[in-house]
Order: C-alpha cells, then structure tokens, then sequence
C-alpha cells in the first residue's frame, strides 16, 4: 500500500513538472516578454497597422478554411459511412494525407501548382489571378492542413449510428434534406463542433505551409503567426510576444469552448 | 386487379458475387400476417427490403395493391417498417418519434397529436411519451417503433427481425401482443425471422427461404405435416436426418414398391413410440431393438436418446410409464418417415401397421 502512494505521487510530480516546465512556464513568459515594456507599448504592439492587418488576415484564412472544411467534411463523412462504393479505403486515406505530409512540402506542392514553373501560370497571369504569394494561396494551405480534422471527428460517429435511422426515416418520405436536417445533423452537432474547434486551433496557428506561400509581403500576405517571426528575426522581442500573447488568448479560449463540448457531448451521452 | 396486396415476379438480386435472390416469385392476401423464414443469409431480410424499396431488384417486377412499384421510392409505396435495430430517433422523444412520418405529411398539430396519443395507448406507451429511446426497455423500444411505422397508416406493414434483441420472457408476450394487434387492426404484414417457432406462432402464412430461393410457402400447420423439400423437412419441427432409411422395418420399399436403399430421410420424435418391453409396445413385432444412450427429463415429459441400428434417434416418453435408464434395451416403433427423393418429399408410413390391418 505505502509502495502504491509512493508510485503515485512521484507520477504526479512529475507529471505535474513536465506540464509546468513545457506548458505553464512558457506561457508566463510570453505573458512576462509582452509585457516587459509596459501595457502601453504591449497595446501599441497590437494596434500597429501591419499588426492589425495580419490578425485580419489570420481570421480571414482561419474563417474561410472551418467553412470551408465544415461543408467538405460533413460531405466527406457522409459519403464514406452512409455509401459503398469502389476505392473507399482509398478516398479515406487520401483525406488523412495532410496529417502524414509536412506543411512545408504542402506549401511547396502550392507553389508548383500555381506558381511560375507550372504549365497553368501563363492562363492564371492572363487571367489576372494570383494565388501564390497572395491571399488565395494561404486560404488554399491552410484549408490543405486542417482538411482531415472535422471528416476524422464525424466517421466513427456517423459509422457507429450506422443508416438505420436515415432509412427509417426514407422509409417514411423524409427527402434527403429533411434526413440531413432532421436526423444526421442533431445526431452528429456535438462531434461536428468539436471538429470545428480542432480545425480552428490548426488553422490560427499555421506556420509551415503558409509561411511557403506567403511571400511574406508586410501588412499584405503576413498572418500572425508569420508576423511573430518576423518580429523576432528583428530583435523585436517585446512586440513579438505582445502579438504571440494574442494567438495564446485564442488558443486558451478554443481550448474552453472544447472543454466545454466534450463535457456537454459526455453528459448528452450519459444522460441517453 | 390482382388478388395479391403484395406480389413479388421473377425477382433476382445479387451483391456483388453473393446471389441474395434466384427467381422469387410469391403473392400474399390482403390482411395476411406473413412470415419470412429461413436460415441467416437465404435471402429474407433482402427480400424485405425490396418490398420496402430500400433495396432494389437487378430484375423482376414488385407489385403492392396491384401497382407496380419497382420505380416507386421508400417514402411514396405506403409501407412502415420496423427495423432490426428499431432504429429510432435517438435525438426525439418517443412522442416525436411517433410523429414523425405525421410531421411529413403536413398534418395539422391537433391531428398528430390525437393520432400519436392514441397510437401510444395501443402500444401501452402513453406514460413515456416525453422520454427518450435511451430511456426505454427493449420491448419499449419496439412497441415505439412499431407504433412510429403505424403512424401514417401504411397498407402495409414490414418487421426485419422483430423479436431478435429481446430477451426470452418479454419475447413470447410480445409475439402474442403483435400477432392480436395486427389482427385486430387487419393490416398486412410480413415479418422476418429465422426462428421457425416464432414463425409458427405468429404467422397465418409461411414463406421458407434457402440460399435464396423460395423452398415452400403455406400455412405453419401445412409445412409443418407436409414439408415439399427435403430442407424444409429438416429445417423445421425437430428433426433427426437419415442416409439411408431402407434398413428399417416397415419402410425397405417405397410406396411404388420400389426399393429405398440409399434413400435419405427424416424422422421426427413425434413419429417415435419408444416402449420399455414387449408388453407396453403396441407394435412389438414391427419395432426395432435399441439401446438407450441417455434421458433427459423435460417437465411433461422425458427425452430419451437410443441408438437404434447405428443411428442415434430421440423421442419422447410419458412420465406415467416405466422409466428407462442409460444402458436398457427398449423397443421402438416407427411410426413414418420423411423420405427424399430429387430434393421431394414424400410421407411414409410404417408398412407394419398396413399389415396388421389386413390380419385383422
């Protein structure tokens, strides 16, 4: 027994130093280096033009690629637990593909795609379109990288609640619409939301691929994350954290609202 | 118009390579309880869910009250169907459950709920109209989708399993519960099932299916005393298979006198007369020597396994009669076989009692 309480505490320990030398401290210090200079140069950090414009384009990129993914998503997961068909092991492992690829080469793969060495260049230059090196181009990697998220968060929901209820539901003249809105949707809000969450979190926080697509034009292709580094590449220590203090605050607040879905989901399920 | 409500032609369907369907081809009466029996994997729950329009055939023609409905979807053929799983709306209360195919069909509120209330009361669920299927019992759970199936008041009724996710006590008053309700509101049903009691207690009609074809349809008392097919035979009642059944007395030669040997059968332990000696048989002469293997008490009466000419055999004795041990000899007299011949059957009977008939 005194063995027992022995192993235990020393787990809690250093559990609880672990999380506080690679979680906490690191936190504080961000906290501390934003604000070394006082709150005024801390608030001057965050409303300085270029500051403003990345968190806008942050919130932009981070917007279009959770719509983006919540419409592919929901229709991925659909079409690979609601239907057979030929190549579905495949397809759902192509989606998993961004998980397994570095954002760098994602970024990369953006670049021969749409850039000066592919064969569509001349057609997108007539056309006037610029994806890469321009706001396109990070909307487009950021929606690569967090892809997999909300179709991994809802296949085994939607695989575990099989088509029973979607066909009861036929069987009584409920048209696709109805079905979806009706029966799948209330069965799968709780995962799609959690998705949503993860998928947001992964979206704010994007370096590698954007990073190789932005062209890292100030206060035009420069998200938050992609400011701080320039920031910090200027020895711009206080301005740095002051706006990696911004992206800290998101996080904390994404991570609630997840708290908070996977309690309100746990209690939904306990409760049926 | 057609004397069937539901009839199936020439239907074939396949899965890929697996063939769930040869050649269907059967009609059911309007205010018919019918049941689809067979073997998991013969090809009934498809047959279902063709009816239903959740499957469709690769060929052949579905017809429901005399319209043909092959291109016809799921929503608009005028059918409930209670599923397997009861597949009930985890997310609804039972009373939005019940409401649901009312809600579809633009009902105005104080029509759905008269209509759910009083569909709760039939199914003894009125007091859990607020609770969730969660909330609920298995047999709950049916009766709530059974209930929610009846709701739109659909010509025609389909069960996928009924009783299959319900344990043994609730299951037996629940059959009778279905077969009087069905009856008393007059739809037509068909249910499937692979138990051959359940079929047998609940069904007006039975449909036999094997590897999926139709082996035999007719009411439980017909395909119980005349089984047409040699699996029929064996698949239902309690049936103990046979190779060869010439070398027993009474049936080495068939009715065309013809030999039976290599003839295969089945008998049944109803067919058995199994006496402890010569007096207490009725037909001392034409019985069979065995030995007794093991006994079984079973309530009203005893099973008794005896080995009869090499082939195991049981049957069943009064508990009024001399009890038999492990190791006694007893005498047994068949009274009829089964016997196979192309895949037919044909009723034997022991031709020791024709003769002793004629002596007297």
């Amino acid at each position: 027994m005194k063995k027992d309480k022995l192993v235990r505490i020393s787990l809690i320990f250093l559990a609880v130093s672990f999380i506080f030398i690679m979680l906490v401290l690191p936190l504080l210090l961000v906290a501390k280096e934003a604000l070394a200079k006082g709150f005024a140069v801390y608030a001057n950090s965050l409303t300085e033009g270029i500051a403003v414009k990345a968190m806008i384009l942050t919130l932009e990129a981070t917007v279009a690629a959770v719509l983006f993914n919540t419409i592919f998503g929901v229709a991925s997961a659909w079409l690979l637990t609601k239907y057979d068909f030929k190549g579905k092991t495949f397809l759902a492992s192509i989606i998993d593909l961004p998980f397994a690829i570095s954002p760098v080469v994602a970024g990369l793969f953006f670049i021969m795609l749409f850039g000066r060495m592919s064969p569509l260049y001349p057609f997108l230059q007539a056309e006037h379109i610029k994806i890469v090196f321009a706001i396109p181009g990070i909307i487009l990697a950021t929606i690569f990288v967090t892809l997999p998220f909300i179709t991994r968060e809802l296949v085994p929901v939607m695989e575990a609640q099989g088509r029973d209820e979607e066909e009861a539901a036929a069987s009584m003249g409920a048209d696709g619409f109805t079905i979806f809105r009706k029966i799948t949707l209330p069965n799968i809000k709780w995962a799609l939301l959690y998705g949503v969450t993860l998928c947001t979190a992964r979206a704010m926080g994007e370096f590698g691929a954007v990073s190789v697509v932005s062209g890292h034009i100030r206060g035009k292709t420069n998200t938050l994350p992609l400011h701080i580094e320039i920031l910090y590449n200027e020895y711009n220590f206080t301005a740095a954290f002051a706006v990696a203090s911004v992206l800290v605050i998101f996080a904390i607040i994404i991570l609630i609202v997840r708290n908070y879905i996977e309690w309100r989901s746990k209690k939904k399920i306990s409760a049926v | 118009m057609s004397e069937f409500e539901v009839e199936l032609k020439n239907i074939n369907k396949s899965f890929g390579d697996f063939k769930a369907s040869r050649d269907i081809n059967f009609g059911i009466k309007k205010g018919r309880l019918v049941g689809l029996l067979g073997p998991s994997g013969s090809g009934k729950t498809t047959i279902l869910r063709m009816i239903a329009g959740l499957e469709n055939p690769d060929s052949g023609d579905i017809f429901i009250g005399g319209e043909r409905v092959n291109d016809v979807v799921a929503g608009k053929r005028g059918i409930g169907f209670v599923f397997q799983s009861y597949a009930l709306f985890r997310h609804m209360t039972v009373f939005d459950n019940v409401a649901f195919g009312l809600t579809l069909l633009n009902k105005d509120k104080e029509f759905i709920n008269k209509k759910v209330n009083e569909l709760l009361e039939l199914v003894g669920l009125a007091k859990f109209s607020h609770r969730y299927p969660a909330e609920l019992s298995g047999g709950q759970r049916q009766r709530v989708a059974f209930a929610r199936a009846l709701a739109p008041e659909p010509k025609l009724l389909l069960l996928d399993e009924p009783f299959a996710a319900i344990d043994a006590k609730v299951r037996k008053e629940l059959r009778q519960w279905l077969k009087t309700t069905i009856n008393e509101l007059g739809i037509t049903s068909i249910f499937v099932t692979h138990d051959q009691d359940e079929a047998i207690e609940v069904a007006d009609d039975i449909i036999i299916t094997n590897k999926g074809r139709i082996e035999q349809v007719g009411t439980p008392a017909d395909i119980y005393r005349e089984p047409n097919t040699s699996f029929v035979a064996e698949f239902i009642g309690d049936s103990i298979r046979l190779d060869d059944i010439s070398k027993f007395k009474g049936f080495d030669i068939n009715e065309d006198n013809t030999s039976t040997e290599g003839i295969g059968g089945i008998i049944r332990p109803e067919f058995l007369e199994i006496a402890a000696d010569e007096s207490e048989a009725s037909m001392p002469l034409g019985s069979e020597e065995g030995k007794v293997i093991a006994t079984y008490f079973r309530g009203n009466n005893i099973q008794v396994d005896l080995e009869v000419k090499g082939e195991i055999l049981h049957g069943w004795r009064s508990l009024e009669k001399k009890p038999l041990k492990r190791g006694d000899k007893a005498l047994v007299f068949i009274h009829r076989i089964y016997s196979f011949k192309n895949n037919h059957t044909t009723i034997l009977e022991n031709r020791g009692k024709l003769k002793d008939s004629v002596i007297i």
